[in-house]
């Protein structure tokens, strides 16, 4: 009954959070375009669909043709794919790392603690920009997936450092103290004690890496690291700044993909903003 | 604060130490042989014996002829007398004359957009905590603005002022048939160049510390010394003016740790602009397999972090008495 | 007289509607009186005490007047109130260890925040290290940080923070809840010695521990769920009580030498109500062991002796 009520309450504020309705709607309706949004259109994103070359938004190209005459529209939902895929995925990696990592680095304490603290510290010194500019560099032949690992191996430290702090404050409050006391196993605690106070963080953290891994591979995309043989909407800001979008003034091939991006990021930010005025009830406005 | 100082010292330390290692390790370890990429392109001989000769030339001048732990230790030996090496890219241009060319570009662009990003950008954010009016007009731009990729950012201005508009040039530092002069013509080009790219890097920056402030102050408002002050009857200045002095601290952290993030948007922005920066040096050397200007970039941009870094630890310990006095009093 | 309330109300504005927190309460605080305001959790007490110094949402004004030394306080106006605050009311809030700004010397905070009221520093310094003697603090103190204070000193340089401009009206909220009862008795007798020495003219001291009040207070006032219970001299409510609550309340107190197996502990069957719908009539009804039909009224707080003021039913008839 109690369990029903409280979830009845979050609901309530939920779904009155402009924020976080309007932040997940903007992120549904960009989610169902990249599902349908290739079905919608016959040709391929590399495809040299039409013979004049780039020409502006018509009603048989939504979007306009680049330099090459290729579909803009295509490259735009197969990269609006792309980009969610890596968002996920690298911000998944991101988020799992630096919750393991910081979560051992919390419950453990003393030298485990200083040594992982230590590392987390340097690799958030280091601008991860430059070691992935060296490796990506020298790698033939890059797949989404290992534009993923790049993603998710340099952003961990930021949720290590918010999940030690949060698993520090936990472990020491009195529902912990008190399942040890009682004979708990130590498994036990983490899973049924300290795990479900950490949820609401580790969706915060997600939602925000899941916006930091985006921009982070539009960067990575624009500089010609992306991957290799895929589109993206970073790839198709470099394709488009590579082949004169600028002084030819093809802004349809650049405008979309950096407007998607802003909104998609911004939209989780928002979300991000929201969920945390609900899960917190102090912040929440009357 | 001997101790926060010792601490800290060690991981710049540490980093530096790894770093290098790093930076030495990669380019040795990825496929590909800087000295044959070097000489397909430079040359056009078929003659084979020449070729081998100039090979081994090359591999000595450039210390690649010896074992590898020498080449280390090597390496080691020239950082300390800054000699970074010779540019295979721009060769026969020491790598460290190519980054001295380079370094008050992003210096240029980097220290007032960051800077000034920071100050106006807290300053905003506090105002907005203030105001309801300007936070919800200022706040859901300023997440926008923080949304925005910086090299998106870089095209719309790039675009609209510089070819829509035709205001300013959008490409290299200064026009490229002037040459470097201290007269008003010049300066004027130089500022033309520079504008952009700044505006560029300087907004994102600003929305990112004004949310942050904007909480931060949110928060402090809500403190026990605050609703102190509120019940002694203290102005709003006063409560407002503390609240604010309490909040920048951890912006002042934040600065140190967002510093990698500003290094990669003043990249995009360089490749943009065509700004020629340590970032756009580095990515045309990444282009070109120069080893050792990749190196040169690679260290330059790490030590630059580590100063920076340090800069601001020295900054923090200043500004906070907590740290000075050491947490040696009870708290409770 | 010194505080007057007459029918002050206060509620607190929920999604679910308002909380009844303090309901139509009347009553005076002498010159020079100690009043010690007791309850359980949530009757009302801290309510009263942020109702008289800083009425803010959620909190709602409803009714009411407060008068102080004859000067109507508008506590519904923040604005307004800012000229008595510090002033004519002051307080000594239950969060003193950490009311100080951490990144200020104390000095010069209380420097600032008296130009910040319009009043200049150097006029109160005598007073200021006067004060400090008083509570055995060095003049030092000034120059330091809070952090480097340990916390009776934090709490001691707020209660000499709070008395800096000789209020009318001193609050006092549970300040010696977190303390040892070494540190509790040097903070209750410093309390008396700030009244005795003209530092406040009176003050109203909130606290779940009675026995502390029956070591300072001059009157003791004893609130239930939003309303008014009783309210006499302390020796009265200690050893005489009127209200069926303070008599149950009272007998409920451990004492020192009495042993549970010779005396078990009582205590007062039931839970206070939710004041989100308040019941009507006395609050206490349903946990009173003398309730009667007229208890579906709310019942008056009338005195019923020299200075002496219940609110029950069952005392109103022995008045006549």
């Amino acid at each position: 009954m109690k369990n029903q009520k409280k979830k009845n309450e979050f609901l309530y504020f939920a779904l009155r959070n402009k924020k976080l309705l309007i932040g997940t709607s903007v992120i549904l309706i960009f989610l169902v375009l990249a599902i349908i949004g290739p079905s919608l259109t016959k040709n391929e994103p590399f495809d040299y669909a039409n013979p004049l070359g780039p020409q502006p938004p018509s009603s048989e190209y939504w979007f306009g043709t680049t330099f090459f005459g290729q579909d803009v529209f295509s490259q735009f939902v197969h990269g609006l794919r792309a980009t969610f895929f890596v968002g996920a995925i690298g911000g998944g990696i991101g988020t799992l790392l630096g919750m393991l990592i910081g979560f051992v680095a919390g419950y453990r304490g003393g030298v485990v603690d200083e040594i992982l603290n230590a590392i987390t510290n340097i690799v958030l010194v280091i601008p991860t920009l430059a070691v992935l500019l060296i490796i990506a560099a020298y790698l033939e032949v890059r797949s989404i997936f290992t534009e993923c690992i790049f993603i998710g191996l340099t952003a961990w430290p930021w949720v290590a450092r918010a999940i030690r702090a949060q698993t520090f404050s936990l472990r020491t409050r009195d529902f912990v103290d008190l399942a040890r006391m009682s004979g708990m196993k130590s498994s036990r605690i983490i899973f049924s004690e300290i795990a479900p106070n950490m949820m609401s963080y580790l969706l915060l953290a997600f939602i925000l890496q899941f916006g930091g891994a985006i921009l982070f591979a539009a960067t990575l995309d624009f500089i010609g690291l992306g991957p290799t043989n895929a589109i993206s909407l970073g790839l198709m800001m470099q394709y488009s700044v590579l082949w004169g979008a600028l002084q030819l003034g093809t802004w349809w091939w650049f405008i979309p993909p950096g407007l998607a991006i802003t909104l998609i990021v911004g939209a989780l930010y928002s979300m991000n903003v929201g969920l945390d005025e609900n899960f917190n009830p102090k912040l929440r406005e009357l | 604060m001997r101790k926060y100082f010792g601490r800290k010292l060690i991981i710049y330390l540490l980093t530096f130490f790894l770093a290098v290692t790093i930076d030495w390790m990669i380019p040795r370890f990825m496929p590909g042989d800087p000295v044959q990429n070097m000489l397909a392109r430079v040359s056009a001989s078929t003659n084979a014996t020449a070729m081998a000769q100039l090979y081994e030339y090359y591999s000595h001048l450039f210390g690649l002829d010896v074992p590898l732990w020498q080449q280390y230790l090597n390496f080691w030996k020239s950082l300390f007398q800054g000699d970074l090496g010779i540019s295979v890219y721009l060769f026969p241009t020491p790598v460290a004359a190519v980054l001295k060319r380079a370094v008050p570009y992003d210096m240029a662009l980097l220290l007032p957009a960051v800077l000034l990003g920071w100050y106006t950008g807290n300053k905003f954010g506090a105002l907005a905590a203030r105001s309801k009016w300007l936070d919800n007009t200022i706040s859901p731009l300023s997440y926008i603005i923080t949304a925005t990729p910086y090299m998106w950012l870089g095209i719309l201005l790039a675009w609209f002022f510089g070819i829509v508009l035709g205001v300013f040039p959008i490409a290299g530092a200064y026009s490229f048939r002037l040459s470097p002069t201290l007269s008003w013509t010049f300066i004027g080009d130089v500022l033309l160049h520079w504008l952009l790219p700044f505006v560029s890097i300087f907004i994102v920056e600003f929305g990112g510390w004004a949310i942050g402030m904007r909480n931060m102050i949110i928060y402090e408002l809500e403190s026990d010394y605050s609703h102190y002050l509120e019940a002694l009857g203290a102005s709003k200045k006063l409560i407002r003016r503390y609240a604010f002095n309490n909040g920048v601290l951890p912006q002042i952290t934040g600065l140190a740790l967002k510093l990698g993030v500003v290094v990669a948007g003043a990249l995009v922005t360089e490749v943009v602009f065509s700004y020629p920066g340590i970032g756009y040096l580095l990515l045309a050397a990444i282009q070109n397999q120069d080893y050792f200007l990749i190196q040169g970039c690679f260290l330059f941009i790490i030590f630059g972090v580590l100063i920076a870094n340090f800069g601001i630890d020295i900054v923090y310990v200043l500004v906070d008495p907590r740290t000075r006095r050491g947490m040696t009093g009870e708290s409770a | 007289m010194s505080l007057q309330i007459e029918n002050l109300t206060v509620h607190y504005q929920t999604l679910r509607g308002d909380v009844h927190a303090l309901e139509s309460s009347t009553f005076n605080v002498r010159d020079g009186e100690i009043m010690g305001l007791a309850g359980e959790s949530g009757c009302g007490k801290t309510t009263l005490a942020h109702a008289l110094i800083a009425l803010a949402p959620p909190m709602k004004f409803v009714g009411g007047r407060v008068l102080l030394d004859g000067e109507e306080m508008p506590i519904w106006d923040t604005e307004k109130m800012n000229d008595f605050r510090f002033q004519k009311i002051s307080i000594i809030p239950q969060y003193a260890m950490n009311a100080m700004n951490p990144i200020r010397k104390i000095g010069k905070m209380v420097e600032e925040l008296l130009k910040s009221k319009k009043v200049n520093p150097k006029s109160v310094m005598a007073d200021m290290n006067m004060k400090l003697d008083l509570v055995k603090l060095p003049h030092e103190v000034l120059g330091m940080y809070p952090i480097e204070l340990s916390g009776g000193m934090k709490q001691r340089m707020v209660m000499v923070i709070s008395t800096l401009l000789n209020p009318s009206l001193l609050i006092a909220d549970e300040i010696t809840s977190a303390l040892d009862v070494a540190s509790q008795k040097a903070v209750a007798e410093m309390l008396v010695m700030f009244r005795d020495q003209g530092c406040c003219k009176s003050a109203i001291v909130i606290t779940h521990d009675i026995s502390i009040l029956y070591q300072i207070a001059d009157t003791i006032m004893i609130m239930y769920a939003g309303q008014l219970a009783e309210k006499a001299a302390t020796k009265t409510i200690i050893n005489s009580p009127r209200h069926p609550y303070t008599k149950l309340l009272i007998s409920s107190l451990p004492q020192i030498g009495v042993k549970y197996v010779e005396n078990q502990l009582t205590g007062i069957p039931g839970k206070p109500p939710l004041l989100l719908h308040p019941p009507e009539g006395c609050c206490f009804r349903e946990r009173c062991p003398v309730a009667f039909e007229q208890c579906s009224q709310v019942p008056p707080f009338i005195e019923i002796d020299k200075d002496h003021y219940v609110a029950c039913w069952r005392e109103v008839g022995s008045n006549a």
